[in-house]
C-alpha cells in the first residue's frame, strides 16, 4: 500500500455501495473528503427510467444520503456535455465504424480521471476517490503500479488500465484489498442504506440494455445485406452499426446454413453496409494489432497475459516489439474467438497491469 | 455562516414562530361547528384579514394553498379551464420567458395535455418584459386568449415587471391576468385591488413564514376550475383541511415584514448596493445581471446577481460554501443538476455565461458582516474557479 498522508479528496459517489464504502474509508483514513455525484445525462427524462444505470434520480438521492451519513459536503457536478461528447458520441461513432467500444473505459479515461480529476485539481483538491476494485502500489523503482483487486469476481483493473502513472498518483481506490462481500458487510455495519443495492452491469446510458435499439434510435434505420464468406446474401439487417464481431444472437437469418451450423458475425463493413457471417472457426484469431504502441518496462515480452473484456479470463501472450523498441501487437499463445477491433487490450504480468491499448485489428 | 440565499427561503420571523407555537397545542378543525372548531376558524379568519389588509385585498380574496407552486398551478390550470369552458376558442395563454418553473411547467403541461397554445414574450437585456411584443400577441387575436400570466418580480435577477401596463392591455379585452408575486410580497408595496390582476400567487416562507403554506389571491371576476376537490373549503376552489398553525405563522410573518418594510428595505438595499459595488471592485470583469437601476421600481432591494466570466457557477458555489457563504447558482433544483438558467438565456446571455452566474439574495436578518464575508472571499474563489474550468477538456 501507498503511504497515506491526509489529502483533500473528491469522492465520486454513484449512489452505489462500492463508492459509498470507498468514501467512508477515505474519511476514516483522515482525508478531507467532499462527495460529488456526477450528472452524466443531460436529458431529465432518462434520470427517471432505468433502475440500475449510473444516473438515475434514485442514485442521486442515494449519493446525497450517503454523504449525509458520512457527514461530508455533497455536490452534483454536471458533466453531461462532456459525457455526451467523449463517451456517448464515441460509442456511436465506434459502432458506426464497425468496431466494438467499451464506454466504461472511455468514461474512466475522459470523465472520471480526466474531467473530474482536472476540475478537482483546479478547485484545490489532491485526488479523486472511487469504489473501483483495483490496487495502486509502489513498485521497486518508486513509481506507482496498478494491480488487480483481490476479489477476482469484482476486479476492475481492466477498465482502469488506461490510467497513466500520474493519474494513479491522484487516485484513491480504497476497495482494492477487499471482496465485495466484505464491502457489503461494512456498508451494513456503517449504516449505509445502500448495502443491499444491486450492482449495475449495463451501459448506464442504455438503461434497457438494448444496444441495437439505442443505436438505431440515434442513427436511424440503414437496411443492408447480411452475407456469408462467399458474398452470397443470406439475410438483411436494419443497420450494420448495430452488430458486434462474434455476435450470434439476433441475426434473424431465415434459412439455416447449408451445413446446418450456427453462424456468427465475422466482420462488419460499414462502407458498403454489409454484415459478414460464418462459422465459429472463421472467428479464430491469434495476432492482435494495437492502435497505440506501448513501451514495456522491465517486462519479459514472452511472458505476459492479456485481457480484452472486463470480465474475461486472461490469456497467455507474447508482446511483439517493433523496430522502434515498443509493442504494437501481441500474439496469443492459443487462438481466441470473437475479438473485435475497438476493444481495449490490457496486458498483465501476474496481477500487475503493464500496458493498455485499443485493438486496431485481429488476424489469424 | 453567511446566509445569502433568502430568495430560496428566508429564516422565520420570531413573530411567526411565536404565532405558530401558540397554535400547535390546540385542537380544532376550522370546518368543525363546535367551540374548538370555531376557535380554530377564528384564527384562520383573523389571519386572512391581516393578510388581506396588508395586500390591499378583501378577506374573501384570500385562498390558502400549500405554497407558491400550488398557487401557480391553480391559477394557470384553473383560469385556462374556466375560460375555455366559457368559450372554446380561448386556447392561447400568454406569459413571459422568465417565469419560475412552478409557472412554466404547468403551462407546458397544458400545452401537451390540453392543446393550449403557450406564447412566451421575451424580455429586454435587463430582464423587463417586452410590452410591444405582448401587445402584438394580444391584438393579433384577443378572443383566443384564455389568460395572461406575468410575474411581479423575477426570482433570479430581481427585475420588477411592468404589471400595470400588462393589466391595462388585458383589460381592454377583458382578459384575466395572473401574477406570480412570490418574490415581491413582503418587499414591495403591493395593492391587489389597485393592481387589477385576477389572481396573485403568494408564498409564506419567502417572507419569514413557514414552508408549506401560501395563498392565491383571487378576485371575484372569475372562479378557476379547482384542482383539489373535496370538502369545499376556501370558496370551493381549494378543498382540504386548513393548516391553522401555518396560516397563523404566515399572517404573523407578513405582518412583521410589512410593518418594518420601509426601514428594512433601506437597510437591505444599502447592503445590496455595497455588495454590488465591492464585488465589481474585487472582480472587475464581473457582469451584473438584471436592472442596473437600483430602485424599487426596477430591482428587488435584496437581489444581487452576477456572471463571473470564465467560471462555472457550481464550482464557485462549492468554493464559497467551504468558506461558510451560502448562495445560489439559480433556482434550486431537486436533482441538483445545474441546467443553464432559462432566465439568463432570455436576457441574451450565452450558455457559458448562463452557467457562470451566482445569485446573492439578502434578507431581514442580513448584516454587514455577511457582505464583508462575500467581498473577502469572492476574488480568490473566482481565481480558483477559473483555474478549474480552464482545466476541463476544451473542444470549443
Amino acid at each position: 500500500m501507498r503511504e497515506s498522508v491526509p489529502m483533500k479528496v473528491v469522492a465520486a459517489l454513484s449512489g452505489g455501495v462500492d463508492s459509498a464504502v470507498a468514501a467512508a474509508r477515505a474519511v476514516d483514513a483522515g482525508h478531507e473528503v467532499v462527495g460529488v455525484h456526477l450528472a452524466l445525462s443531460a436529458s431529465r427524462e432518462t434520470h427517471r427510467v432505468g433502475s440500475r444505470g449510473c444516473c438515475t434520480l434514485e442514485d442521486a438521492r442515494d449519493a446525497r444520503r450517503i454523504a449525509d451519513v458520512l457527514g461530508i459536503p455533497f455536490y452534483v457536478w454536471d458533466l453531461s456535455e462532456e459525457f455526451r461528447r467523449e463517451v456517448v458520441d464515441d460509442f456511436i461513432a465506434e459502432y458506426q465504424a464497425g468496431r466494438t467500444p467499451n464506454p466504461c473505459i472511455r468514461c474512466n479515461e475522459s470523465i472520471k480521471f480526466s474531467a473530474v480529476l482536472n476540475k478537482a485539481r483546479g478547485l484545490g483538491f489532491d485526488a479523486v476517490c472511487t469504489g473501483h476494485y483495483a490496487r495502486i502500489e509502489n513498485d521497486q523503482a518508486g513509481g506507482l503500479v496498478l494491480k488487480r483487486g483481490v476479489d477476482p469476481k469484482k476486479d476492475q483493473s481492466y477498465v482502469l488500465g488506461v490510467l497513466s502513472e500520474q493519474d494513479l498518483s491522484q487516485s484513491l481506490f480504497p476497495l482494492g484489498d477487499s471482496t465485495k462481500d466484505q464491502v457489503r458487510r461494512e456498508a451494513s455495519e456503517r449504516g449505509l442504506l445502500v448495502a443491499d443495492k444491486s450492482d449495475s452491469y449495463d451501459v448506464c446510458f442504455i438503461p434497457d440494455g438494448d444496444t441495437g435499439a439505442f443505436l438505431r434510435s440515434e442513427l436511424g434505420d440503414q437496411p443492408g445485406d447480411i452475407v456469408d464468406e462467399s458474398g452470397a446474401v443470406v439475410g438483411e439487417h436494419q443497420g450494420a452499426f448495430a452488430f458486434t464481431v462474434g455476435q450470434r444472437r439476433g441475426l434473424a437469418l431465415g434459412d439455416p446454413a447449408d451445413d446446418g451450423r450456427a453462424r456468427f458475425v465475422l466482420s462488419i463493413e460499414p462502407i458498403n453496409n454489409k454484415v459478414v457471417v460464418g462459422p465459429r472457426e472463421s472467428l479464430a484469431v491469434q495476432r492482435l494489432d494495437l492502435e497505440t504502441a506501448i513501451a514495456l518496462k522491465d517486462v519479459d515480452p514472452d511472458g505476459i497475459e492479456v485481457q480484452w473484456r472486463a470480465h474475461g479470463s486472461p490469456a497467455a501472450a507474447r508482446a511483439v516489439i517493433n523496430d522502434h523498441g515498443v509493442v504494437d501487437a501481441v500474439e496469443l499463445r492459443d487462438v481466441a474467438y470473437g475479438i473485435a477491433a475497438g476493444q481495449e487490450l490490457v496486458m498483465f504480468v501476474g496481477d500487475r497491469v503493464v500496458g493498455s491499448a485499443r485493438i486496431r485489428s485481429a488476424a489469424r | 455562516m453567511s446566509y445569502l440565499d433568502h430568495a430560496a427561503t428566508t429564516p422565520m420571523r420570531p413573530e411567526a414562530i411565536a404565532a405558530m407555537a401558540a397554535q400547535f397545542g390546540d385542537v380544532g378543525n376550522a370546518s368543525s361547528l363546535h367551540t374548538a372548531g370555531r376557535r380554530a376558524r377564528r384564527v384562520v379568519e383573523e389571519s386572512r384579514e391581516l393578510i388581506a389588509g396588508h395586500l390591499g385585498a378583501s378577506p374573501s380574496d384570500v385562498v390558502f394553498t400549500a405554497g407558491g407552486t400550488e398557487s401557480d398551478n391553480l391559477a394557470v390550470k384553473g383560469l385556462f379551464w374556466a375560460r375555455r369552458t366559457q368559450d372554446p376558442q380561448r386556447v392561447r395563454f400568454l406569459t413571459s420567458a422568465i417565469e419560475h418553473h412552478a409557472l412554466i411547467d404547468p403551462l407546458m403541461w397544458l400545452g401537451t395535455a390540453e392543446d393550449a397554445q403557450i406564447c412566451q414574450v421575451g424580455v429586454d437585456p435587463n430582464g423587463r418584459l417586452d410590452l410591444e411584443a405582448l401587445a402584438e400577441l394580444i391584438t393579433h387575436d384577443p378572443d383566443s386568449v384564455a389568460a395572461i400570466s406575468v410575474m411581479l418580480a423575477n426570482n433570479e435577477v430581481g427585475t420588477i415587471q411592468p404589471l400595470l401596463e400588462v393589466v391595462a392591455m388585458a383589460k381592454a379585452h377583458d382578459i384575466p391576468v395572473h401574477t406570480d408575486a412570490v418574490q415581491a410580497v413582503g418587499q414591495l408595496d403591493i395593492d391587489f385591488s389597485c393592481l387589477g390582476v385576477a389572481a396573485m400567487s403568494v408564498s409564506a416562507h419567502k417572507l419569514g413564514g413557514p414552508t408549506g403554506i401560501g395563498a392565491l389571491l383571487l378576485g371575484r371576476s372569475i372562479e378557476p376550475t379547482p384542482i383539489l376537490h373535496g370538502g369545499g373549503q376556501e370558496r370551493n376552489v381549494r378543498s382540504g383541511t386548513l393548516d391553522v398553525p401555518a396560516i397563523a405563522g404566515f399572517a404573523a410573518a407578513l405582518d412583521a415584514a410589512m410593518n418594518d418594510r420601509v426601514e428594512r428595505n433601506a437597510r437591505v438595499s444599502a447592503l445590496r448596493d455595497d455588495l454590488i459595488a465591492r464585488i465589481q471592485r474585487a472582480v472587475p470583469d464581473a457582469v451584473l445581471n438584471g436592472s442596473p437601476i437600483l430602485d424599487e421600481a426596477n430591482r428587488l432591494p435584496n437581489n444581487v446577481h452576477f456572471s463571473f466570466p470564465g467560471c462555472q457557477g457550481d464550482a464557485l458555489l462549492m468554493l464559497l460554501d467551504a468558506k461558510g457563504i451560502e448562495c445560489s447558482t439559480g433556482s434550486a433544483c431537486s436533482a441538483g443538476i445545474a441546467q443553464p438558467s432559462h432566465v439568463l438565456l432570455a436576457l441574451g446571455a450565452s450558455q457559458t455565461a448562463a452557467r457562470s452566474s451566482l445569485r446573492f439574495s439578502l434578507g431581514w436578518n442580513s448584516t454587514q458582516a455577511d457582505v464583508d464575508a462575500v467581498v473577502e472571499s469572492i476574488a480568490p474563489a473566482v481565481e480558483r474557479a477559473r483555474l478549474a474550468s480552464g482545466t476541463l477538456i476544451d473542444h470549443a
